[in-house]
């Protein structure tokens, strides 16, 4: 057997902080200094001294990874949100590079994630198919003698010639992953892919994984669903905080996953190592997805209200501060965004809060989400004053239609919200 | 189902590099079709859903140079060497449209393309190299509104110019994508570069030899006039094309320097900021 990729020692070290604090303004006379020392600023940073390196922490995103993977092997990963999942992924793909440790990679690396990435309103189908596929890595001629098929797997044939900004966001879809699936990369890399799309899609991307795999391509597999990754994968490494903590077969893995805490469902927890100093004096702790009866869960029901509990710690008292929800789907189209004190009197209330330990809960009411997978945001700010804490994708969660509105029509349904409205049928004549 | 692959894959390490990296210009021959189809993609959409359509690219180099005549000519009256001032400012036209599409397409592509940035590998450099290709597009169109103009104010072309425009159309391009470099990798960190850019623009105009003839320059100032590779750049076209000015001499070699040290140190700052562009963008 030959080896498909190997990974040596990698680890990645992003810069975090910096960004914030150059914003964070608080009076006239920091504008104005800021403003005068500007040219020096950009001077020392373009000579590569930068004098903001105070303000900056350094964080591992990976950290000493190394395994083997033999051609023809499907690879699960596990692990939770900011594991490093997604900086392998990228490190793998060549979208960044590592700070330490090398990698071989034979063959070309393609992902079901990209895709529609370069596709261009104004041009057509059959325009977007080529400039996609070339920007996939894939030789004219190739795509030549390819693009009947793709075609035939987009269900799109009739408006080939018809600019794609005309086109519905399910058939924009179908054809983007269409142009991705025939890539034929010699290694398959695939992210999440039961969040993106609705259900027919997913067993699409789920299909076609397994014909890349059975037809003898590596397939590196990351999901936070642990039946996906059980009924794909035989392999599967557990990261965690960037580090590798088991290569395993999956049942064992994922065993050691589920049983180590860290994947506790409906739960994040915030670590002190995982909060930036620049969060002070907010502190985040926990956030919680809990069921009806009171119970964190991975999955939660459509038809029954769901509460989201975020815990933090104020270690001095804060005003105006709001502590808000962002409710996105897994693909980036936001839901919602709602705020602790969104309420007038509540935030005359809770002007300023004390030091001290506190819990912000929302309800969201039944009959609210189809089906899927969403993701929390999480922010803490006052407002026009600073930001203190952000975590875009706290935590993911799936929700289950089981006795929704519809359901006893066994069709996937449209939308981002499924409510339960007053119809009423009359009878007129 | 298609042959599982038709060439035996390559190996691609990756790691850390380091210093002044390697080029890798391997890759960016392997991505060359990306080129064509990103160049074909600008031009195709730039004039999608307006009126005028292709006729935007004869219209804009020919309004800027009537107002040039209007304005240079007319009321300043400038001198041309014995040219018609509209061929005169024309031919300076042809270069400096190319160099703004660099200057402002270029130094945007980078940020312009991030979701391309964020999420796949291809070798970055073709982002600027195909905004200034694209601005070749509208530099042929122009070229042929040269062509009748010449034979309209009835101006013979220089003898030379088979070998010596293609020479000079070399170094526009050296010197348009040099620039682009340069600011299509300092924007992906600091956005001040788009703040920049119109001012920049016009500076630049001015300290060109566009609308007037660099002859006007006392002689003391040549040398240091030339230090912009645009002035080269222009007055090497209107010698090769209209047979004025002095030709290659000093200034000339000033010029042309210039423009291959920021080419080749775009390059090299160009590569060494690549790995972060994804991280930063």
């Amino acid at each position: 057997m030959t080896t498909a990729i190997s990974v040596k020692n990698i680890g990645k070290q992003y810069k975090i902080g910096a960004a914030e604090s150059k914003f964070r303004y608080n009076m006239l006379r920091d504008v104005i200094v800021d403003t005068v020392s500007a040219p020096i600023r950009l001077a020392k940073a373009m000579i590569g001294k930068s004098d903001r390196r105070m303000n900056q922490n350094y964080v591992w995103a990976l950290k000493d990874v190394s395994f083997d993977l033999e051609e023809g092997k499907v690879l699960g990963i596990v692990g939770r949100n900011g594991a490093g999942k997604s900086t392998l992924l990228k490190i793998l793909s060549r979208v960044t590079e590592p700070t330490v440790g090398t990698v071989s990679v034979r063959g070309r690396v393609g992902s079901l994630l990209e895709v529609g990435t370069g596709f261009h309103p104004e041009l057509t189908g059959r325009e977007n198919i080529y400039m996609n596929g070339a920007i996939l890595g894939m030789r004219r001629a190739e795509i030549d003698s390819k693009f009947d098929e793709i075609v035939d797997f987009s269900e799109v044939t009739q408006y080939i010639d018809t600019p794609v900004k005309r086109y519905s966001s399910g058939m924009y879809l179908r054809l983007a992953f269409a142009v991705a699936a025939h890539l034929e990369p010699e290694i398959l890399v695939v992210d999440e892919v039961l969040a993106v799309g609705d259900a027919e899609f997913q067993k699409k991307c789920l299909g076609k994984m397994g014909d890349v795999a059975q037809q003898g391509r590596t397939v590196l597999f990351v999901s936070h669903n642990m039946s996906a990754i059980l009924r794909l994968t035989q392999e599967a490494i557990v990261l965690n905080k960037g580090q590798m903590l088991m290569r395993a077969p999956t049942q064992e893995a994922v065993d050691f996953y589920l049983s180590s805490g860290q994947a506790q469902a409906g739960q994040r927890v915030w670590d002190v190592e995982d909060v930036p100093a620049a969060s002070a004096p907010f502190r985040p702790i926990s956030l919680k997805i809990k069921n009806r009866s009171g119970k964190a869960v991975d999955t939660v029901r459509s038809a029954e209200p769901v509460t989201v509990e975020f815990e933090y710690q104020l270690n001095a008292p804060v005003t105006g501060l709001r502590v808000g929800f962002y409710l996105s789907t897994m693909r980036g189209e936001y839901v919602l965004a709602t705020f602790d004190t969104d309420e007038p009197q509540l935030f005359e209330k809770h002007d300023t809060r004390n030091t001290g330990h506190y819990i912000s809960r929302a309800e969201i009411p039944a009959d609210m989400f189809n089906e899927g997978r969403y993701t929390i945001g999480v922010n803490a700010s006052s407002f026009g004053v600073r930001r203190y804490f952000m975590d875009e994708n706290a935590i993911a969660f799936n929700v289950d239609i089981t006795g929704a509105p519809g359901t006893h029509w066994p069709e996937p349904r449209v939308g981002l919200v499924r409510p339960r409205l007053n119809w009423d049928i009359e009878k007129i004549g | 189902m298609t042959q599982l692959t038709k060439h035996e894959p390559h190996t691609i390490y990756i790691k850390p590099s380091k210093g002044l990296a390697a080029l890798n210009l391997r890759d960016l021959w392997v991505y060359r079709e990306l080129i064509f189809f990103m160049v074909w993609r600008d031009v195709k959409v730039k004039y999608k859903q307006t009126l005028l359509g292709m006729a935007w690219a004869v219209i804009q180099p020919v309004m800027t140079m009537l107002v040039f005549t209007f304005l240079f000519d007319k009321v300043a009256k400038l001198p041309t060497e014995g040219i018609p001032y509209q061929v005169f400012s024309f031919t300076a036209l042809l270069p400096w449209g190319l160099f703004v599409v660099a200057l402002n397409q270029g130094s945007r592509s980078l940020v312009a393309h991030n979701n391309m940035v964020t999420k796949i590998y291809f070798p970055r450099l073709i982002l600027p190299i195909s905004s200034v290709f694209s601005g070749l597009v509208d530099f042929a169109i122009a070229f042929v509104i040269l062509v009748i103009l010449m034979f309209y104010y009835q101006v013979t072309p220089a003898w030379n110019l088979l070998w010596t425009l293609p020479l000079f159309l070399l170094l526009a391009i050296v010197t348009a994508l040099g620039v682009a470099l340069w600011l299509s990798a300092i924007n992906v960190q600091y956005r001040d570069v788009n703040q920049a850019l119109p001012f920049l623009t016009q500076f630049w105009l001015f300290a060109t030899p566009v609308a007037y003839s660099a002859s006007v320059i006392p002689a003391k100032w040549q040398v240091l006039y030339f230090l912009n590779p645009m002035a080269g750049v222009v007055n090497g076209f209107r010698w090769s094309l209209l047979g004025v000015g002095s030709g290659p001499d000093i200034t000339l070699w000033v010029s042309t320097g210039i423009s291959i040290l920021i080419f080749v140190s775009g390059l090299f700052y160009f590569r060494s900021m690549e790995k972060t562009f994804a991280d930063t963008i």
